[in-house]
């Protein structure tokens, strides 16, 4: 698959797409979103990856949705495109999505990282949902992930406002796993997936659904749904293995099975 | 940009940032803060640069804020947007002295007093002319501490005396500031400019980098834990480490020559 606006690799167990626009400060539009979706598509059905980093560059994360390209949208138009439902897609990915986000994630850049499972972020990252100051509101999550993320008061304040929280903040409020100094935020996200992709997948994928269910589901069917599929993971031989390794105190060998 | 209220001038990869309204003991007008500021992002850019000096023309550092400009709120009774105004002048320009990566030298020519002596205390040296006087002045106004010097000040001369200084409002001299702690070298009026150049000099020829790391390592400690500050240390090493002015560094001490440092 050839991408002109990202660049998909792979290190290791680690899939890599780097956004790739950096003149518009990675600004995402429908072929950015489109193909995106694609890389997605390809590390799914890849056993070879089994954690995913998603990163722009110093400067930028991404500032935002392109608004040249919406500025004379239909909301007809908007629907049938739906592109705007490609954020979705990181929650959606049967495998951990770190975002690893430096510079300005903003508007749809940060519901991007949002979107992602972990945000790893560098010194300089800010984060914010400016839409209000071009007579929008956030329409790709924001509202919902960043409220779940730090709180109804400071994340109506930020979407009231427009204004940006520095990476200390996210830090402090739970938006962020780690701040890390920019030299070396791309490598801790790599790092830290390296860690994830060493884990047992099947498990790995079912952890990334149950957190995610949290914000789904009262607790009581939350509670049952993790222990579903705790139970069910009695049948992967990857537990067997697991617990026999643990018990002889060795290494685990997994097959994501 | 072509100032009107200061100097820069850049000579062999040190930029000497001088507060040009000697008239007004170097006060703090709007020109000047926003020179300031046009100063200090330019500085941040420029590659060549590798040390600052900041100091006052005339005989004086530099007074802190020009009253001037606010009086037509002290005359029509209007409340005065102090909050405002801090916030988007010294904030800002002790915010840049702080986190620009590379060394500030304050050459403290004489009064240096209010946000000037804040200033001065934000840089990561102090050298002092024999005439220096530096003053806290906030409480002489009945104002309070702006321009970092709550923060900054006892952590260099210690709570009590930054209380004294700041409470009392007494200046402190050149012999006093050596022996507090509150400056790192004093000279002699006519020795102080170009004893500071020569060794801005020296610093420009220095690791750029690794004081630059160790400034953001100094900082973060200011306020951190003993367990994230050696973290935090173990990441700067590690980024340190990486730079070729290690290696130059390394290999200059086993060929046991002076190391060549290009700041990168």
């Amino acid at each position: 698959m050839a991408y002109e606006n990202i660049i998909v690799t792979i290190e290791d167990a680690v899939g890599l797409i780097q956004l790739n626009r950096p003149k518009v400060m990675n600004a995402l539009n429908a072929q950015v979103m489109t193909e995106l979706g694609q890389a997605f598509d390809e590390f799914e059905t890849n056993d070879a990856v089994r954690c995913v980093v998603i990163h722009g560059n110093e400067r930028a994360f991404s500032a935002g949705a392109d608004i040249d390209a919406m500025k004379t949208a239909t909301p007809v138009e908007m629907l049938k495109g739906n592109w705007v439902a490609q954020w979705d897609r990181p929650r959606k990915f049967a495998k951990p999505v770190i975002a690893a986000v430096s510079g300005y994630a903003l508007g749809g850049g940060c519901e991007l990282a949002m979107a992602c499972d972990i945000i790893i972020a560098s010194e300089s990252a800010q984060f914010g949902q400016p839409e209000i100051n071009i007579g929008v509101i956030p329409g790709a999550g924001g509202t919902q992930r960043l409220t779940r993320a730090i709180g109804k008061s400071r994340a109506m304040e930020l979407t009231l406002t427009g204004k940006f929280m520095k990476a200390d903040e996210a830090l402090q409020r739970g938006l962020v796993a780690r701040v890390v100094p920019v030299e070396m935020y791309l490598e801790a996200a790599k790092t830290l997936a390296r860690e994830i992709a060493s884990k047992a997948p099947v498990a790995a994928q079912f952890a990334k659904e149950c957190v995610n269910k949290v914000f789904e589901l009262p607790l009581g069917e939350g509670l049952d749904y993790e222990r579903r599929h705790f139970y069910f993971l009695f049948s992967t031989e990857d537990q067997r293995e697991g617990m026999a390794a643990f018990l002889a105190k060795r290494k685990a060998e997994w097959k994501g099975k | 940009m072509a100032y009107s209220t200061l100097l820069c001038e850049k000579t062999d990869g040190v930029a000497t940032i001088t507060f040009n309204r000697p008239d007004k003991s170097n006060a703090f007008d709007d020109a000047l803060i926003a020179e300031t500021i046009d100063a200090l992002k330019d500085i941040e850019r420029d590659a060549d640069v590798r040390a600052i000096i900041l100091t006052g023309a005339g005989k004086n550092f530099c007074a802190g804020q020009d009253l001037s400009p606010l009086l037509k709120f002290y005359q029509s009774g209007q409340p005065i947007p102090f909050g405002e105004h801090v916030r988007k002048s010294y904030n800002v320009i002790v915010a840049k002295i702080r986190t620009i990566e590379k060394p500030f030298i304050a050459a403290i020519n004489g009064a240096a007093a209010g946000a000037g002596f804040g200033i001065a205390c934000a840089c990561d040296l102090r050298h002092a002319s024999e005439h220096a006087k530096l003053r806290m002045a906030f409480v002489g106004i009945a104002l309070a501490p702006d321009s970092a010097a709550s923060f900054l000040l006892p952590r260099l001369i210690g709570l009590g005396r930054a209380l004294e200084m700041a409470i009392t409002n007494e200046p402190v001299d050149a012999a006093k500031a050596l022996q507090i702690g509150l400056v790192n070298r004093v000279f002699s009026a006519d020795e102080l400019m170009p004893k500071t150049h020569e060794f801005a000099r020296q610093l420009s020829r220095a690791p750029t980098r690794a004081i630059g790391l160790t400034k953001r390592a100094f900082n973060r400690a200011l306020d951190c834990d003993l367990e994230t500050a050696l973290d935090y240390e173990a990441t700067m090493q590690e980024i340190a480490g990486r730079t070729r002015d290690h290696r130059e560094g390394v290999q200059a001490f086993t060929e046991k020559r002076a190391p060549k440092f290009s700041g990168q």
